[in-house]
């Protein structure tokens, strides 16, 4: 940013510009973890957002974007609200988003509509989320629009009695409740319910207590992380996959960069998202090949770039609508049943919810010319948040 | 009885790891008096090491083992010679946790840069990955092995310390360094092996116990309370103590696991409440 650019937006924060709409510098705080043990998943907010930039340009109309970026390495909603209040405050942000935690995504919700500052959730999955403030919109995804499909592929697949592991927190928690209530309504039973503490590295007992509950599949949900490894890696080497028991989960448990950790033995594990890096489409083929040009390794690539992507686009829309003004109401209508086709296939803005409808899928370890992936094998179309939206 | 068979086998390799790791850490802070919070980032360079040797250089796991355990040392030699070197025995316990919390965040933020943020497995053998069938229940093969290593570990430590010559003078040293120095024996050097050591054992337990606590850059920081714990509970520089704390805690912590995971670590920290509320110096640990 130049001497001039920055004397301008000086004065733009002292409000001395605040009618003039030309030549401004609208800012974006988006806050994520680019650091720490999730740093992987910041990395790509930075990258999707990185590659919307070098598609569309760094302007809007008159109006230049410039995307700050605040490091918030684990579940801390106190400093989640302080890095918040700090873009607010200090950098006179325009726009807030990111986020990959439920609680740090909480705590930022209250002060948005005294700031009058949208929210463009990038990851958070927890339904409730959005319900704490208007101004939230979100372009990842739910536990409940990924799990409602998990718990009708388990049934049709025959399963009839489920074991749940899940992370004890919010999404583990909506994970949980939206599988039970599915696969219950389907006619299906639940032998064991387990909620996993955060932090928890040693899976083997739980492997061990899902076996004795004689549980014919388990469906699980851990945020997608080193944790991930470890049950899918206990799940095997405890010789659950051996006897037959079945593993059903949501795609934060075999994200791409973790499968080549898993190795063979995951092969034909199943699980339901809304996003596998290798969707064949001419969108995401393109979007795939920005990131690469933008220094992006095909390896490293996770859902969180195409919603932190998808996110960008709703910023530039957004500032567009409101031709660069401070003005949330306009905003958030602009976006409101907005639909597009992005990377990961046909996708709408719910008017109702301010959730994204998109499609799921169901995909299959797999391996192709030598690698592991996740192949889509069966499309389940427009899901809405399950936990919101009766269809 | 199933169920008791099944925490059982759990629990011991559990507890196994803990020990590897902790003894190191016990042995340093019961002979050289250094409560050495940097032993954590030890045994994460040791699995780094692993997992570099492993999956970029393709080389076998035993070797990958060797590399591990000779490198850290390697690696940990400027630490000791200039710095640790400074804060054996005499020096005030603030200095040392000072002194050594400083050295693992900067190994984290060595390890941050060099390796990426992300989790680095270390991929087993075939002998040793996939499940094993011990007639009541399947488990991983990998936790026998571990089992076996601690097994080993701890008895040729005891060997080690008590029935050899360099164990010998160590106690001797530690006991009254000045009389034993007076009697000719050269401390600083026992001191150095005594560190090496400890470091080695740091990073063969953070390779072996790497599938039950995974490698990433805070690994020296998450896992740090846990083997002080160990540490504290089984008295510093015993042994006998450090196996009976780690077992003792990895019984406590699998049931609570096994019985009711959403408890978290809860038992975990339970047992570390009685235990030392029973035995102030540790199980077996003494009064200094």
């Amino acid at each position: 940013m130049g001497k001039p650019v920055k004397l301008l937006s000086a004065l733009a924060a002292l409000g001395l510009l605040s009618t003039a709409a030309s030549a401004d510098v609208i800012k974006v705080g988006v806050i994520g973890t680019m650091s720490g043990p999730y740093a992987l998943f910041g990395k790509n907010f930075k990258m999707g957002i990185d590659a919307w930039v070098a598609e569309n340009g760094a302007k809007v109309g008159e109006h230049q974007v410039e995307f700050i970026y605040r490091d918030e390495e684990s579940p801390n909603p106190a400093k989640s609200k302080a890095l918040a209040q700090e873009l607010l405050v200090k950098d006179k942000v325009q726009y807030l988003a990111g986020l990959y935690f439920t609680p740090d995504a909480m705590a930022v919700a209250p002060l948005l509509e005294e700031a009058k500052t949208p929210l463009v959730v990038m990851n958070a999955a927890t339904s409730a989320i959005v319900e704490k403030s208007p101004y939230i919109v979100r372009t990842s995804f739910t536990m409940w629009q990924n799990t409602v499909p998990a718990a009708k592929v388990a049934k049709a697949n025959g399963s009839k009695k489920v074991a749940i592991a899940v992370s004890d927190y919010g999404p583990g928690i909506d994970a949980e409740t939206a599988f039970r209530k599915t696969f219950e309504a389907e006619g299906g039973s639940v032998a064991e319910a387990i909620r996993m503490p955060l932090n928890t590295t040693d899976f083997s007992p739980i492997m061990q207590r899902i076996k004795d509950s004689g549980a014919d599949t388990i469906f699980t949900f851990l945020p997608a992380g080193p944790p991930t490894l470890g049950f899918v890696k206990a799940y095997i080497d405890n010789g659950l996959k051996a006897a037959g028991v079945k593993l059903m989960s949501t795609g934060d448990v075999v994200t791409e960069p973790d499968l080549p950790n898993i190795g063979d033995s995951g092969i034909g594990i199943l699980s339901t998202y809304h996003y596998a890096v290798s969707h064949a489409s001419p969108e995401n083929k393109a979007f795939l090949d920005q990131l690469v040009k933008g220094g992006g390794k095909l390896d490293e690539v996770t859902m969180t770039s195409v919603a932190a992507y998808d996110g960008a686009r709703l910023i530039y829309k957004m500032i567009e609508a409101t031709n660069g003004q401070r003005d949330p109401e306009k905003a958030l209508a602009a976006v409101k049943g907005l639909k597009w086709v992005s990377p990961r296939g046909p996708v709408s803005i719910d008017p109702a919810t301010r959730h994204i409808r998109q499609n799921v899928y169901l995909r299959e370890v797999a391996k192709q010319d030598g690698k592991l992936i996740n192949k889509e094998i069966q499309t389940f179309d427009a899901q809405p948040d399950w936990a919101m939206s009766a269809n | 009885m199933r169920t008791i068979l099944s925490i059982g086998v759990d629990a011991v390799s559990y507890g196994m790891v803990l020990f590897m790791i902790s003894i190191g850490l016990s042995i340093m802070m019961g002979l050289m008096r250094v409560v050495n919070l940097a032993h954590g980032a030890f045994a994460m360079i040791g699995g780094y090491l692993a997992s570099y040797a492993l999956r970029a250089m393709g080389l076998p796991y035993a070797v990958a083992i060797l590399i591990a355990v000779v490198g850290t040392i390697a690696i940990s030699i400027p630490f000791e010679v200039l710095l640790y070197r400074r804060i054996y025995r005499k020096s005030d316990a603030l200095t040392q946790l000072l002194l050594t919390i400083g050295i693992t965040f900067f190994v984290i933020g060595i390890v941050n840069f060099v390796f990426g943020p992300t989790l680095k497995s270390i991929p087993l053998p075939p002998a040793l990955s996939g499940p094993l069938d011990i007639g009541f229940r399947m488990v991983p093969t990998h936790r026998m092995f571990v089992i076996a290593c601690g097994a080993v570990t701890a008895l040729a430590l005891w060997f080690l310390l008590d029935k050899t010559e360099f164990g010998v003078r160590l106690r001797a040293a530690v006991d009254n360094g000045d009389m034993a120095e007076a009697l000719g024996i050269r401390t600083e050097m026992l001191y150095s092996a005594t560190f090496a050591l400890a470091v080695g054992l740091a990073a063969f337990g953070g390779v072996v116990g790497a599938e039950l606590l995974p490698i990433e850059p805070f690994y020296a920081l998450r896992y740090m309370v846990t083997f002080l714990v160990v540490v504290s509970v089984g008295g510093a520089g015993s042994i006998a103590g450090a196996l009976s704390a780690s077992l003792l805690l990895g019984l406590a912590d699998t049931t609570g696991k096994y019985l009711a995971p959403e408890f978290g670590e809860f038992f975990f920290y339970l047992a570390v409440i009685v235990i030392v509320f029973l035995f102030p110096h540790g199980l077996l640990g003494r009064a200094h």
